[in-house]
């Protein structure tokens, strides 16, 4: 994937990173860059490599082929001791026989400081997770949001130039790990280290990140910024991992190279721009159109549009309180799709059973081809 | 159900502990027959328990012995459990299986058959044959406490050990040694004690110099001596319950430390 | 959760480091277990004339251990006693597994469980030898119940017999009963029996249905873990058995300490571990249903 915005020095590349195991392939050639202080996320689901890519690079495992370099220096034979990285683990890792303190100065035991400042350090780190005050206390005391903000005060005071993340919201009650990503980003912004970030929850990918790599069997399926991800999936396997998108079949035919009409079933012929073809044109692949729920509307009787409105009946629906989400089978299609709609004051809400008539525009899809 | 459980747990506790609450009330019984009714309170039977010179090379070697024994086994059992419970090999069932047998083997199978061996090695018996056998029936106790202490261990405790600069050998002695420690005290002291009260292998293996248990097993043919017997017995009762209590809450702290859930017992 | 469980485990580096650690505590238990208990076996096909041994590979020993009642005697005795130990010292912990995983509360558990493993970490030579003063002539059980005046005259049917071996053999093996039984049922999920009265069942069948076969497995070890060691007991029979109460390891001990006839103790040895090793295997051959279930 190539992206214009911006030239920002690669902190870490990686070239062809292979790993194995026996012949179990955790990763089957990684190639990619990360820049100088972004926020990167590895998503994906379990079992897709992310965390072995992640250890790779923290040096617990060894590259079984390929080559990866952290600022330029390539990193083989490298232990993780002598690595300018450090890691959040997702138990947290704190060790429980030290005080807070103790936890949060570990790494500063072979620092040529003074005690004096590896105590100001200490202190220093304590205050800007949040945790003024609580170097004294016994570290296996402390609430999981408390241990978390250890972990990262702890490897964040050795100012690594890259700091790796390995799920460490995943334990976390679903407030405070809202809480805890607002509060990563403000800290990665503060710092302007880099952070490396491994979750398989794609919610968190794209609140958090400046760019993510969607990872399935040991491979980057897409390396992005959430926004094109979310709105230009290369794959239909991609498409679905990130949010909800429904899938229509459809024939493609390409005039020219800017000029691309599709016949999507349920909706009709339309022309789309090269842009909306993000995966590429693969000649004989089964060909379908994807469409995200809240870019179409259901319109109510006697509401007009300028959008292009297809026809369906409303087969189910699910009403949330701000939203209601609905079941709509577009006529000549097997499969319902779902649909969005905010609950706007006087929108009257459709039963099961009643005709739909559905606008979208043509902008809105993405072709898989 | 639950009272009448209650009432039966109660009675069996009393049957478990009835042997050794019986020895405390002879050995201070003024009558040098182990029977009743008792005749009065005196101290002469401990008092004789320092007049007896046999005796204390007995202890002195039954000692020697133990701590040996306890020693060695808990480097076994820590090699064996750290080998068991953080890295995976093939063949590791049987492995630990076989090292872990001696728990289930009768003492006199494990007595006898080194003592064919070193026979026939011409080798001569003494306290070193002894240490032999006993090491090789507590590895497996040790194995079992050292085990939990391991298990109980985050292995990415290490990792961050390491990921923060320390090496592979200063992370295992600045964070695992310290959290298995109690651990390794409670293995040392169970068995320090196993070998301590042992007594077959020590009876088929100890050569000239007896150990505690084998002189206490000379002394029991004798009716005149029991009353000391009895005196004796109080004090190895008295130390090895004290041994066991340091060794619980060491056991308990370690589990505590590393934040598991008391589970209790020491197998 | 995360992928990293399946990593390490087919790491050629990790195996390697597995064996480095666990190859001096291996070569320990090859040299001084498994290389004397194969010198056993061997020495019990050769033969001992005082103190001259004949190397030649002979079965003189096992057939005499078949021919001569002697020792056909002893060690189905032996045999018999190691089942009526487990039978009673089993049956009589379960209960107090129960008791203490069921009605004890959780943080008192521990404390039950140390009560009860105490008294096996004490003498055991003195244990027994108390044993012995408790059920005499003149001893306590006997001096109780005619100072009660329960009997007119002490009871001899409890010492130095079969009955007074059974007694104390299973006061000294009761916490290995009662560990295996309580870890099975401290694992067994307590909605599991609330489902089963939920389904319509009463407590005993609950017991009986639910209970009792996830409980199988520490049963079962138990049973192994008190019945292959006892069959070796030499101090209790030898103290509180009488002469009808020896077991097969004080006739060991007399081939090899008093006879000079190790090749002969050597056999019987070896048939007493083949005997309950047989019996043990049966035992789980049998049960071998119940411990199919995942833990």
């Amino acid at each position: 994937m190539k992206d214009t915005r911006a030239a920002a020095q690669p902190i870490i590349t990686l070239e062809k990173v292979e790993k194995y195991y026996g012949d179990y392939y955790a990763l089957r050639g990684i190639t990619a860059e990360i820049r100088q202080g972004e926020f990167f996320s590895l998503l994906g689901p379990s079992g897709c490599g992310k965390t072995t890519l992640l250890r790779t690079i923290a040096g617990f495992e060894e590259l079984s082929g390929g080559r990866l370099t952290i600022d330029g220096k390539d990193m083989k034979g490298v232990p993780a001791n002598v690595r300018p990285t450090n890691m959040v683990f997702q138990s947290y890792a704190i060790f429980p026989h030290l005080t807070v303190a103790q936890n949060v100065g570990f790494g500063l035991r072979r620092e040529p400081l003074s005690r004096a400042e590896k105590e100001r350090k200490v202190i220093e780190a304590l205050d800007m997770v949040g945790l003024k005050g609580y170097g004294a206390r016994a570290a296996h005391a402390l609430s999981g949001g408390q241990r978390q903000r250890v972990a990262l005060a702890r490897a964040l005071i050795l100012e690594p130039k890259v700091l790796l993340l390995d799920e460490p919201l995943s334990a976390l009650d679903k407030k405070m790990r809202e809480q805890m990503q607002m509060e990563l980003r403000r800290l990665q912004r503060q710092v302007g280290i880099t952070f490396i970030l491994v979750t398989h929850d794609q919610e968190e990918a794209l609140i958090m990140s400046d760019r993510i790599a969607v990872m399935f069997e040991g491979q980057i399926a897409q390396l992005d910024t959430p926004q094109m991800l979310y709105r230009r999936p290369v794959s239909r396997q991609v498409a679905e991992f990130i949010g909800v998108m429904n899938f229509l079949p459809a024939k493609a035919t390409v005039t020219d190279a800017t000029h691309i009409e599709v016949e999507a079933a349920g909706l009709g012929r339309a022309v789309i721009d090269p842009e909306q073809l993000p995966g590429g044109w693969h000649p004989g692949e089964t060909q379908s159109v994807g469409i995200r729920p809240e870019t179409m509307s259901i319109l109510f009787p006697g509401e007009t549009t300028d959008r292009r409105v297809a026809t369906g009946v409303v087969e189910d629906r699910a009403y949330y309180g701000d939203m209601t989400y609905y079941e709509v089978r577009l006529d000549g299609v097997e499969k319902p799709m779902t649909i969005s709609m905010k609950n706007l004051v006087g929108r009257p809400v459709l039963e099961r059973g009643e005709q739909a008539r559905v606008a979208w525009d043509a902008r809105s899809l993405v072709l898989f081809a | 159900m639950k009272r009448s459980l209650h009432v039966y747990a109660v009675l069996y506790l009393a049957f478990l502990y009835a042997p050794i609450a019986l020895l405390p009330v002879f050995a201070f019984n003024d009558g040098t027959v182990i029977a009743f009714p008792l005749r009065g309170f005196t101290f002469e039977w401990f008092r004789q328990l320092t007049e007896i010179p046999a005796l204390h090379a007995a202890v002195l070697n039954s000692l020697t012995i133990a701590v040996a024994s306890a020693v060695l086994a808990t480097c076994l059992g820590i090699l064996a459990a750290r080998a068991a419970t953080r890295f995976e090999f093939p063949g590791k069932k049987g492995i630990m299986g076989l090292i872990m047998l001696p728990l289930v083997l009768p003492e006199i199978i494990v007595a006898v058959s080194l003592l064919v061996v070193l026979l026939q090695l011409g080798l001569s018996l003494g306290a070193w044959t002894v240490i032999l056998g006993h090491v090789l029936i507590a590895t497996p106790f040790s194995i079992a406490i050292l085990n939990s202490a391991f298990q109980g261990l985050d292995t990415s405790l290490e990792e961050a050990a390491i990921d923060l600069g320390e090496t592979k050998l200063s992370s295992f002695r600045l964070i695992t040694l310290p959290l298995v420690m109690p651990g390794i005290i409670s293995s040392l002291l169970i068995a320090f004690t196993i070998s301590l009260d042992e007594f077959i292998i020590a009876f088929f293996l100890t050569g000239t110099d007896p150990t505690l248990p084998v002189y206490l097993w000379g002394q029991l043919r004798f009716p005149q001596k029991l009353p000391v017997v009895m005196a004796l017995g109080t004090i190895l009762v008295v130390a090895s319950v004290l041994l066991l209590t340091i060794a619980e809450y060491f056991r308990r702290r370690g589990a505590a430390r590393t934040g598991q859930k008391d589970a209790g017992g020491f197998l | 959760m995360s992928d990293r469980s399946t990593g390490p485990r087919f790491g050629r580096s990790e195996a390697a480091q597995g064996y480095l650690l666990v190859a001096t505590p291996l070569a320990y238990a090859l040299l001084l277990l498994a290389v004397p208990l194969g010198a056993i076996l061997l020495f019990s096909f050769w033969t001992q004339d005082y103190l001259t041994l004949d190397t030649t590979l002979t079965l003189k020993n096992y057939r005499e251990a078949f021919t001569d009642p002697l020792y056909g005697e002893l060690l189905l005795r032996s045999l018999l006693i190691s089942a009526a130990v487990t039978a009673a010292t089993v049956l009589t912990a379960f209960p107090i597994a129960y008791f203490v995983s069921f009605y004890v509360p959780p943080e008192r558990k521990a404390m039950w469980i140390f009560l009860i493993t105490i008294p096996f970490w004490t003498s055991y030579l003195i244990r027994v030898f108390l044993w012995k003063v408790i059920l005499g002539y003149n001893g306590v059980f006997n001096t109780t119940l005619m100072g009660l005046g329960i009997i007119d005259e002490p009871l001899t049917f409890i010492l130095y017999n079969v009955n007074a071996v059974v007694i104390t053999l299973a006061h000294a093996y009761a916490p290995f009963a009662i560990l295996p039984i309580f870890v099975a049922l401290e694992k067994i999920d307590r909605t599991l029996l609330e489902a089963g009265r939920d389904l319509g069942e009463g407590y005993v069948m609950t017991f009986l249905r639910v209970t009792l076969p996830l409980a199988m497995p520490g049963v079962v070890a138990a049973v192994l873990i008190v019945f292959i060691p006892t069959i070796g007991d030499y101090v209790t029979p030898r103290l509180v058995g009488g002469p009808d109460g020896l077991m097969i390891a004080n006739m060991i001990q007399t081939q090899f300490l008093k006879l000079n006839n190790a090749p002969m103790g050597a056999a019987l040895a070896v048939l007493a571990m083949a005997m309950v090793g047989s019996v043990a295997l049966i035992f789980i051959a049998l049960t071998r249903r119940f411990l199919r279930a995942p833990r």
